[in-house]
């Protein structure tokens, strides 16, 4: 048995320690937000928050948490100012294409304002890039992003 | 019912002189004039395939392409909407069903429910204000229909649709329902907001692959890495031991295992341990080369002359000079982002598919097939796809699903890993071309002749539309289908199936195949001419005048005739392919022959009456990115028949870091029928990046990836 917090709960999974939590989530818990892409960390899709930082959760094995708490994009609070302009940044725009990466773009973009809270181009293209989009909406995540920076600032 | 998207487009261009794509549709779709009178008193107005009110208003719109990211939803939603009056904020969409879903591809949804989905919603406006007007007892003229009421302006009385739903659906449909003027418009060609948009950002929107059937099982699959082995041998024990797995599956062709397991993490580990051995044949000895040599050797010998105009060989000889130049475009592989996935549950009575598929029609067929069970006992669950680019239009991934969840008696949902998508996709063939022009003195073209060697992908995947004579009509576009004009000219075909794959669609197909070739050709032609690329492109077109319109306006936006930035170069395109104009310009920077910065992309767009502006700039930023990606990294080989690419760390994606800093879009105003623009900025991408690098290095790309090592290597040679 693992034990792993989530977006405020604490759940005891039936797993191997070594099992990304990325499949906890999907195939235990039922979160089908984060998604899968890669496996190996190279693409971003699974991004979600550990103690309020981005990782990726593809290869993060559920038994090395700890502690430490999840946030999955159902867990964001909606509240939490930077929250709600990332999101309503995203939608006023229409950055969303076949959105398959967006939860993972949009944890990353929530992380990178909490710690950067009015980010340059640069700032914003090193915090995203391992994020990939194959749509190729990177122009209008960009401009998203400096939208809920303005409006948070 | 359903119709072929591809088949459309090769009509369209070929029997309108491509520029008649809206008369190919009779005036009425059959499925906006076949519906159904409702007797029952309960019973839902459903007057057509497209469009259900119940009495307790709630208003459904069925939508007959699947949304991959395009914004289909969306401006099907506000075609229905615009005639029907309803608000995109008050209606439910459900994707449409096998039998009234079409196959989504080739850019083509707009084209064809341009007018069909408009006179769904204008029939059952008509029958709604008819049912308020005849309650009434006034003029149906009096009534007016906006965001689901019917008004009576006079009286200022007001019924919502649902009220009129039950006596609406005992009236008769007008065949040639009255369509708004384009001056009334209200929705179309204002930007609406994706109806997608809030559920794909806090991610409750559902992908094929985040389907949770209850009492489902998870499978990872192994398929011969070699196309065309079976398997031989499987440590079934050792898979078995792995905690959580509950089952191992070979396929009925036993070209493929399965391991199930409670979650996918199991189902990885138990497919490891389960080290399935391969039966080899010829395909374990073919190598990229294999296939360029191939492709090569075509060159020379005897070829398909689809549409030849005056004799090119005679015209050419007497030409004041020729050139000619060979391209090479690789295979590439689609990576979607959502891996291919499809669930299943096979019951004695029926199966039931959930799965993202742009050929919902064919899942079914294919699910009927592997089960023996009737169409009808088949329902396919049409899913948000997350990323299509072609791959969806296959359904290899359904039958192979429906062949392991036969075995089983739950619902089995079957994720392949990011290696088994890469290494067993359907590629993008590879081609090569040569162009060869006849040149007058000043440099402009005489007459111009076009081999293409490659496969015709149309002979697998529809074969009644290969042509008598064997051509794909694919292949026309960009080049017989083009916004020049040749007085003489000839295009060939030298059909080479590639060993060792199976070749399929990609964003963009012909046009993004051809125009590579054609764009770069000209631009060397202007060069050679000591003519600037964008006179020369517009004397070519100039009896047309939505071209150079085109052109025109993204020389103005992209400041053209301005000297180019210090350590800068600049490229252009111009095309017209699936039935939209688009000419482009990249202005880039190369401090090595190794790293090309994109600083700035300009375009300008013609595609006809559009009908949600903004979705058509993100449609051209993301497949200009898109088709960059590719161009600048992409090429799948092949090594004793495996594929070598397979997970993103040996499959470049272009990234933010790497993306155009800006990129703009102009869209020319227009009242033309709809063109079609998901795979238009696709086809740009690579002849205008070609272009510009052309510029920076001074010697030509020829060959994709534009980073590959070939094209310098060749420079090198001469």
């Amino acid at each position: 048995m693992q034990t792993v917090r989530v977006n405020g709960q604490t759940h005891s999974v039936d797993v191997d320690p070594d099992t990304p939590l990325l499949w906890v989530l999907r195939d235990v818990l039922g979160l089908n937000g984060t998604k899968f892409g890669c496996g190996i960390a190279q693409c971003g899709v699974c991004t979600v928050h550990l103690d309020g930082h981005p990782v990726r959760a593809c290869n993060l094995p559920v038994g090395m948490i700890g502690e430490r708490s999840v946030t999955t994009i159902e867990g964001v609070d909606n509240a939490d100012p930077i929250v709600h302009a990332v999101k309503k940044a995203w939608t006023n725009l229409d950055v969303v294409q076949c959105g398959y990466c967006q939860p993972g773009q949009v944890m990353a973009a929530i992380g990178l304002l909490k710690t950067v809270p009015n980010p340059t181009d640069e700032q914003i293209d090193s915090a995203m890039s391992g994020n990939m989009c194959r749509c190729g909406t990177y122009m209008r995540i960009r401009k998203a992003i400096h939208l809920a920076a303005g409006e948070t600032a | 019912m359903t119709r072929m998207p591809l088949t459309t487009r090769r009509a369209a261009l070929f029997g309108g002189g491509g520029l008649l794509l809206a008369t190919l549709w009779p005036s009425a779709s059959p499925r906006a004039s076949t519906g159904m009178l409702v007797e029952n008193a309960t019973a839902p107005f459903a007057p057509n395939a497209y469009i259900r009110i119940t009495p307790d208003n709630s208003i459904t719109l069925i939508l007959p392409n699947i949304e991959m990211g395009q914004g289909i939803y969306t401006s099907s939603v506000m075609l229905i909407a615009e005639e029907l009056g309803v608000d995109l904020a008050q209606i439910e969409i459900e994707a449409a069903p096998p039998g009234s879903a079409e196959i989504t591809g080739g850019s083509t949804s707009i084209m064809t429910e341009w007018k069909p989905l408009r006179e769904a919603g204008a029939a059952a406006r008509t029958v709604l204000v008819q049912a308020a007007a005849s309650r009434w007892n006034v003029a149906p003229s009096s009534c007016t229909a906006a965001s689901g009421v019917v008004s009576h302006t006079p009286s200022g009385r007001t019924f919502t649709f649902g009220e009129l739903a039950t006596e609406a659906a005992k009236l008769p449909l007008p065949k040639e329902p009255t369509l708004k003027a384009a001056s009334d418009y209200s929705l179309i060609g204002k930007s609406q907001h994706r109806v997608d948009s809030a559920i794909k950002v806090n991610g409750t929107a559902v992908f094929g692959i985040d389907i949770n059937v209850p009492g489902q099982k998870i499978g990872t699959v192994a398929a011969s890495p070699v196309m065309g082995g079976t398997v031989r041998s499987l440590d079934r024990d050792a898979a078995m031991a792995v905690r959580g797995v509950v089952a191992v599956l070979v396929n009925e062709p036993r070209d493929a295992v399965c391991v199930v397991a409670e979650h996918y993490w199991a189902a990885h580990k138990g497919l490891q341990a389960l080290r399935p051995v391969w039966s080899e044949n010829d395909n374990a000895h073919v190598n990229t080369q294999t296939i360029y040599d191939q492709l090569h050797d075509g060159l020379k010998g005897p070829a398909i002359i689809p549409s030849p105009k005056g004799d090119a060989d005679a015209v050419i000889a007497k030409s004041h000079s020729t050139y000619s130049a060979v391209y090479q475009q690789p295979m590439l592989a689609h990576a979607t982002m959502e891996p291919i996935n499809c669930t299943a549950h096979v019951r004695p009575d029926g199966c039931d598919v959930w799965v993202g598929t742009q050929v919902a029609d064919r899942a079914q067929e294919t699910a009927a097939d592997v089960t023996g069970l009737p169409k009808e006992k088949i329902t396919v669950h049409s899913q948000y796809i997350g990323g299509g680019f072609g791959r969806r239009l296959e359904h290899e991934y359904i039958t192979q699903c429906v062949q392991f969840a036969k075995q089983t008696s739950y619902p089995l949902k079957i994720v392949w890993s990011r290696e088994e998508d890469i290494t067993r996709d359907r590629y993008r063939p590879a081609y090569v071309d040569e162009v060869t022009a006849g040149l007058d003195e000043k440099g402009h073209v005489t007459a111009m002749k076009h081999r293409i060697v490659g496969p015709a992908v149309v002979a697998r995947w529809d074969p009644p539309e290969l042509t008598k004579e064997g051509y794909d009509e694919d292949l026309s576009v960009a080049t017989l289908i083009t916004s020049y004009t040749y007085d003489v000219y000839r295009l060939e075909f030298a059909r080479r199936e590639a060993p060792g794959v199976i070749t399929a669609w990609w964003r963009g197909v012909g046009g993004t195949r051809g125009l590579f070739v054609v764009e770069n050709f000209i631009d060397e032609l202007a060069v050679k001419a000591g003519i600037d690329p964008v006179a020369y492109r517009r004397e070519l077109a100039k009896d047309n005048a939505r071209a150079v319109a085109v052109l025109d306006r993204v020389a103005k936006d992209s400041d053209w005739s301005d000297p180019v930035p210090k350590g800068r170069a600049r490229g252009v395109a111009l095309q017209f392919a699936f039935g939209s104009y688009m000419a482009t310009v990249a202005e880039i920077e190369m401090q090595t022959p190794e790293t090309v910065i994109i600083h700035r992309v300009t375009a300008a767009v013609d595609c006809g009456q559009v009908v949600n502006p903004d979705q058509v700039v993100s449609q051209i930023e993301g497949g200009l990115i898109f088709g960059f990606s590719a161009a600048l990294y992409n090429e799948i080989t092949l090594e004793n028949g495996r594929v070598q690419e397979n997970n993103f760390n040996t499959w470049r994606v272009m990234r933010m870091n790497e993306a155009p800093r800006r990129i703009d879009v102009h869209l020319i105003a227009s009242t033309e029928d709809p063109g079609g623009i998901g795979e238009v900025g696709t086809a740009a991408a690579a002849p205008a990046l070609a272009n510009a690098m052309a510029s920076a290095q001074g010697h030509r790309y020829r060959t994709l990836p534009l980073l590959s090592s070939r094209n310098q290597e060749k420079e090198a040679a001469r």
